[in-house]
């Protein structure tokens, strides 16, 4: 794998897995990663940690940033919220995020 | 009912939306805006009215409330009509091959230019993706209070935890016969004497708080009668229930848009950047809601599609009339005469 590039696996809503690399070097966000590979995560205020339609699992052991309580205050607004539940958008790309896994949450219509 | 004329007709009262009423009175053509929000400004007064934005030319930074505040303020003089909390719903062409739109609550609205600045689409109440939640639509599921005497000696349900789904609770607390509200986790975002308010009702038992849990399934034939809510530590309980209000907030939605035979990709309205026109003649997207080769969703790009596209406007409405281009540095700016004064 080349410097600056991580793999993550994002799981859609089908449970179909999409394996994706990630630049590091980009000040990416989960939420901005799904949209360019055009999974369907909508990211509605772009990035704000204000709509919760980035909502999503975190499944591998990975050690992350905690949520901020203005993260908390927005997964508010989520369906189905777990102890694993994260905006995308408040996960910025990093070197030690290789091999993340994640699963996007339910949306509502 | 009377009929309202215009020569822009503008769905959508966000930023770009506001801006193009100057553009276009520039013109000396006249605007109608229309939201399915309150207030204008779209989602900078309803999503985000205090962050700071920085990419508006001349304004190292400015608060979202604040711009609108100031569009507002600047499209004064051009005299623009509002019709606010009515969502746009369908349109049709008269006789003299103007358009004429009606709103969720019949307001007709003529004019010969539709401009489509909609963002991205009109906000509406966030449905949580239970499966049968569709079935039990107005009965038993509300996603807004319109009548709170509607719930009253009911057993009722809220679910969320910010200021609505707090005050509601304070609100129906006296007047229903059973009131729990669902949370998922012990803290509130809402107001901090709503909370206090919330958790005094809960002690002295006018209400059941169950926080750290979501309500997950709903059961009942022909109407709702119970919900299943699924504790955190405490695992699944059934409470039974004339009414479920899920208060989880507003997204925006395409909606009606969609059916009006304009040509769309992703959600996106596909225009000519020529003029920002779509393939129906007469109407146009601007800002968030179109789509175009490199399309950036910027208010500052919205701010120019808007100005491009007034100009084609004029062309579509008066096609005898030689349009002069001028400075405001030059002529100034010269309102209309008020309508309703």
């Amino acid at each position: 794998m080349s410097e600056g590039m991580i793999k993550v696996t994002v799981i859609d809503r089908e449970d179909k897995a999409h394996e994706l690399e990630a630049p590091t070097d980009m000040n990416m966000n989960i939420m901005e990663l799904c949209k360019a590979y055009e999974l369907p995560v909508e990211g509605t205020c772009g990035g704000m940690a204000l709509c919760s339609t980035c909502h999503c699992y975190v499944q591998s052991e990975h050690e992350l940033a905690e949520a901020t309580e203005d993260e908390e205050d927005m997964l508010d607004q989520a369906f189905f919220v777990e102890d694993n539940s994260r905006l995308g958008c408040q996960l910025h790309l990093k070197d030690e995020m290789d091999g993340l896994v994640i699963k996007l949450a339910p949306v509502g219509n | 009912m009377t009929m309202n004329k215009t020569d822009i007709l503008i769905i959508g009262a966000g930023p770009v939306g506001l801006f193009t009423v100057f553009e276009a009175g520039l013109l000396k053509l006249k605007c109608h805006l229309v939201d399915s929000l309150p207030q204008p400004g779209g989602q900078l007064t309803e999503i985000y009215p205090k962050k700071p934005i920085y990419d508006i030319p001349g304004y190292p930074s400015v608060l979202a409330g604040e711009l609108i505040d100031n569009l507002m303020e600047q499209i004064k003089p051009f005299d623009p009509q509002f019709t606010l909390g009515e969502r746009a719903e369908t349109i049709e062409k008269d006789a003299d091959g103007d358009f004429v739109l009606t709103t969720s609550r019949g307001t007709k609205i003529k004019a010969p230019v539709i401009a489509i600045a909609g963002g991205l689409g009109c906000f509406e109440p966030r449905k949580p993706p239970i499966s049968n939640i569709a079935e039990f639509e107005d009965k038993g599921i509300e996603y807004i209070i319109k009548d709170p005497e509607f719930y009253r000696g009911k057993k009722v349900v809220i679910a969320g935890g910010g200021d609505s789904a707090l005050d509601w609770t304070i609100f129906l607390a006296e007047m229903t016969s059973e009131l729990t509200l669902v949370h998922r986790r012990t803290q509130f975002r809402g107001a901090l004497d709503s909370v206090e308010k919330v958790m005094e009702l809960a002690k002295a038992g006018k209400i059941n708080l169950v926080t750290e849990a979501q309500v997950t399934g709903l059961k009942g034939n022909d109407k709702l009668e119970s919900i299943e809510i699924k504790h955190k530590t405490e695992g699944v309980v059934n409470i039974n229930t004339d009414h479920f209000v899920p208060l989880f907030g507003l997204s925006p939605k395409l909606g009606p848009i969609a059916e009006w035979g304009l040509n769309i990709t992703k959600n996106a309205i596909e225009v000519d950047t020529k003029d920002y026109s779509t393939n129906i003649p007469g109407i146009y997207a601007i800002g968030d809601i179109n789509t175009y080769e490199g399309k950036l969703k910027l208010i500052l790009c919205g701010f120019h599609e808007g100005t491009m596209m007034v100009q084609s406007a004029f062309k579509h409405i008066y096609p005898d009339k030689k349009l002069s281009f001028k400075y405001t540095t030059v002529t100034g700016v010269t309102g209309f005469e008020k309508e309703n004064a």
